[in-house]
């Protein structure tokens, strides 16, 4: 009797209570309590997200969750974005939009990440959801500036456009005109991978003018130095601003015009852009520094000097600066400066500015992330490429940072072994998983044996995404990592001896990540259909764009392998250039 | 079924036993489509193992290697931008390399940029933070272990200095900045 009273609450009382549940492991969890847990939940569900758009089909959603007003969905694998992944691959968003328009009236965000988005999709977006207010399109393709002219003029409450790193088939400069008038709302536009050709700047000086809640504008390269002092005088409150070019000649009226008009945005605290810099203009910046808390140079080809005048001729600068983007030009000297001035350093990444040079052309080293490391107790997130390192750097840096939570290291040559004892690089990362508890991505590189794949599966307990080129020496390698990374999500493998025992003997780790990746590797076509016949609850996709893999032998590798987990089955959209190893599927490919 | 790892019809895990040595069974010989050349270590590969370039290596540029699709691991766009910025500049600039005995890395600087000698040589000073010498015509660069010198388009190895700045600037191929004893013997170019 007294149990029975527990769960009496009024299905509004729980709903309410549901509502300031937000994250979906709770959201989850709180649904599997019971029938009518689970039923009131799915209704008041109003933000799903989908790690794999191919993991569960549309249909499945709306059936499960009818009241949903924001998704995000991801669709190609994370190596689609180094070229791994051929062209027609998929992830194409229509068919999810097209059941959505009619399921979802008040469907009013979506997210994507690596999918394909047609113009027409975007025309379908903006018919079909009347309260139309975010639109991020993150690493996008397939679309063209009419697909934006479309969603500009339709969507009367925007608040969000946000293309970053997108393709954008860029037809013409006039689809920004299309916003209308009475569009005031815009809080975010990032259209900074847009190509070469004019943005309408008139147009998008009016639409700044109109949108007083303008907090995040990226510009694209297109927009010339002179120009910026126009915009951010119209949009004094901004919070982040990418700038599109920053070169000129050294003019005094245009660099006083820039410097006053930086100065007079107060709440300005993000910058990024920065193609083609010329140094003369950095101290335009100078205003603003002290409130930074994020930069992101990594498109700023300047000397090293002028980035240590930068980071340190800002007395402040030291107590904001959480990211730092910045190409190799840095150098271990920069980064001995931001180690020195910024110490609540959160996030570093330092990308190659001549990553195909066979020479290293700056004087870059893993000393500069030592000194980071030393500098920045806070730091967490780590993406670093060099071409060199030692064991004893890593653990250094482990011992340094034991609070990182994702680490990346790049060494440009594959297998490249500790430039000191010329050693496999096993120490090193090891002591990296050992001492960062915490850490949940970790992109391995440099010479490294079976060993490392040990230490990883003895101590990443909460790694969920892993990434792995040239690396290991047999199947074992493999069989660590499955078999000891609890936590395991994503992995990702490339060119490294791991074949079928590894991947057979774990086939049902396989169900309790999002997907693994394998490529040029070795594991076999039979191994392949084998785990395709026995689990049915993974989509096994082979990849050969070369010929058919049943047209070799079965001990034969495959060229390219993805496995992930999905309730919807095979899918039916393959390229010839994908098979899948479900049974019934192959028969009709 | 063909293969050499025999498999039945489940997964028969005792087969797949794991063990530190390689299994009883031949491995399954790794075909590599994909073209690449995977470096070995002994390379005089400058990142790597320091560099080598104090000896004869220096005439003779590495081979040009094969590119690993995909690899280093870095975005498309990021790729185009440095591309674009490299493809703009090199039709303007006179760009040549310098390298210096015992540093691990080269430099590439754009002659056009300086007027004339002293700045040049303040520069590479800069970029390297070494002391070049006094220099004198009869007897080169003194008061430092370093000499500052140059290929010209003959190939032939000159002091930097010796001829006027601006045929330096039109026939200077890379630059060098020699330590020791090659240095002070370095003659002076006709």
């Amino acid at each position: 009797m007294q149990k029975e009273m527990a769960y009496s609450f009024p299905d509004e009382v729980l709903k309410h209570v549901f509502s300031f549940i937000q994250s979906d492991k709770d959201r989850n969890a709180v649904s599997l309590v019971c029938k009518s847990w689970y039923e009131i939940e799915r209704w008041c569900r109003r933000k799903v997200f989908i790690g794999n758009c191919y993991a569960v089909s549309p249909r499945m959603v709306i059936r499960r969750f009818p009241e949903v007003r924001s998704i995000e969905l991801k669709g190609k694998p994370h190596f689609a974005d180094f070229n791994l992944v051929p062209d027609g691959w998929g992830g194409y968003v229509l068919q999810w939009i097209a059941e959505m328009a009619g399921a979802y009236p008040w469907l009013g965000e979506i997210r994507l990440k690596r999918m394909v988005v047609t113009d027409e999709s975007l025309e379908l977006i903006a018919k079909s959801f009347k309260n139309f207010k975010v639109l991020v399109l993150f690493s996008c393709e397939g679309f063209s500036t009419d697909g934006l002219a479309a969603i500009a003029a339709s969507c009367k409450n925007l608040r969000e456009l946000d293309l970053r790193e997108s393709e954008v088939d860029d037809l013409s400069g006039h689809w920004l005109a299309q916003f209308p008038e009475t569009c005031t709302s815009l809080v975010s536009l990032n259209i900074s991978c847009l190509g070469s050709d004019e943005v309408s700047f008139s147009a998008l000086e009016r639409l700044v003018d109109r949108c007083p809640n303008l907090r995040s504008l990226q510009l694209n390269r297109a927009v010339t130095l002179d120009k910026i002092a126009n915009i951010l005088r119209r949009a004094p409150q901004l919070v982040d601003f990418g700038t599109g070019n920053y070169a000129a000649e050294l003019q005094p009226d245009v660099f006083s015009n820039l410097a006053g008009a930086f100065s007079s945005c107060k709440e300005l605290k993000s910058l990024s852009g920065f193609w083609d810099v010329v140094p003369a203009y950095l101290p335009a910046l100078y205003s603003i520094c002290p409130r930074l808390t994020s930069l992101n140079l990594s498109y700023a080809t300047i000397q090293s000097p002028d980035l240590i005048k930068l980071v340190s001729h800002c007395p402040r600068l030291q107590r904001l600066l959480f990211l730092i983007q910045v190409l190799d030009y840095v150098e271990d000297s920069g980064l001995e400066e931001l180690a020195s001035s910024c110490k609540d350093l959160q996030e570093l990444r330092v990308f190659p500015s001549d990553p195909f040079g066979v020479e290293p052309n700056v004087s870059l080293t893993e000393q500069g992330l030592v000194a980071v490391s030393l500098g920045c107790p806070k730091l967490q997130s780590v993406l670093y490429f060099c071409r060199r390192m030692s064991n004893a750097a890593l653990v250094t840096i482990a011992q340094n940072c034991p609070n990182l939570t994702r680490f990346r290291l790049c060494i440009i040559e594959p297998k490249t072994p500790d430039y000191l004892t010329l050693e496999p690089l096993d120490a090193g990362f090891g002591a990296i998983v050992e001492h960062c508890k915490d850490l949940r991505r970790l992109s391995l590189s440099g010479l490294l044996t079976d060993h490392v794949f040990e230490y990883i599966g003895t101590y990443g307990k909460k790694l969920e995404m892993l990434s792995v080129a040239f690396a290991g020496d047999s199947d074992l390698g493999l069989h660590h990592v499955l078999s000891g990374c609890e936590s395991l999500r994503k992995l990702e493998i490339r060119d490294c001896p791991f074949g079928d025992k590894a991947l057979l003997a774990n086939a049902a780790k396989l169900e309790t990540m999002r997907s693994l990746w394998m490529s040029s590797c070795a594991v076999s076509f039979g191994a392949c259909k084998l785990l395709g016949q026995k689990m049915p609850k993974l989509n096994v996709e082979v990849i050969d764009e070369t010929e058919p893999p049943d047209s070799r032998p079965e001990s034969y590798p495959v060229d390219k392998l993805y496995i992930y987990r999905s309730v919807a089955g095979p899918r039916f959209d393959m390229p010839p250039f994908v098979w899948s190893m479900d049974e019934a599927v192959k028969i009709l490919h | 079924m063909e293969g050499s790892v025999g498999y039945d019809n489940d997964l028969n895990l005792k087969a797949t036993e794991l063990r530190l040595g390689l299994p009883g069974t031949e491995p399954v010989s790794i075909v590599r489509r994909n073209k690449r050349s995977l470096q070995q270590v002994a390379d005089d590969d400058c990142g790597v193992n320091g560099c080598k370039s104090d000896d004869q290596n220096e005439t003779a540029p590495p081979p040009p290697k094969a590119q690993i699709v995909g690899w280093p691991p870095i975005r498309s766009y990021r790729k185009n931008n440095i591309q674009t910025k490299k493809n703009e500049s090199e039709g303007g600039g006179i760009y040549v390399k310098v390298s210096m005995d015992g540093a691990p890395y080269l430099r590439k600087i754009d002659l056009k940029v300086y007027s004339g000698y002293p700045e040049l040589l303040q520069a590479i000073e800069n970029m390297f933070k070494f002391t070049i010498g006094e220099y004198s015509e009869r007897e080169g660069y003194k008061g430092s272990d370093y000499a500052p010198t140059y290929e010209d388009k003959d190939g032939d190895w000159m002091l930097v200095g010796d001829v006027p700045w601006e045929m330096f600037i039109t026939s200077c191929k890379r630059l060098r900045i020699m330590k020791g004893s090659e240095a002070r013997g370095l003659g002076r170019g006709v």
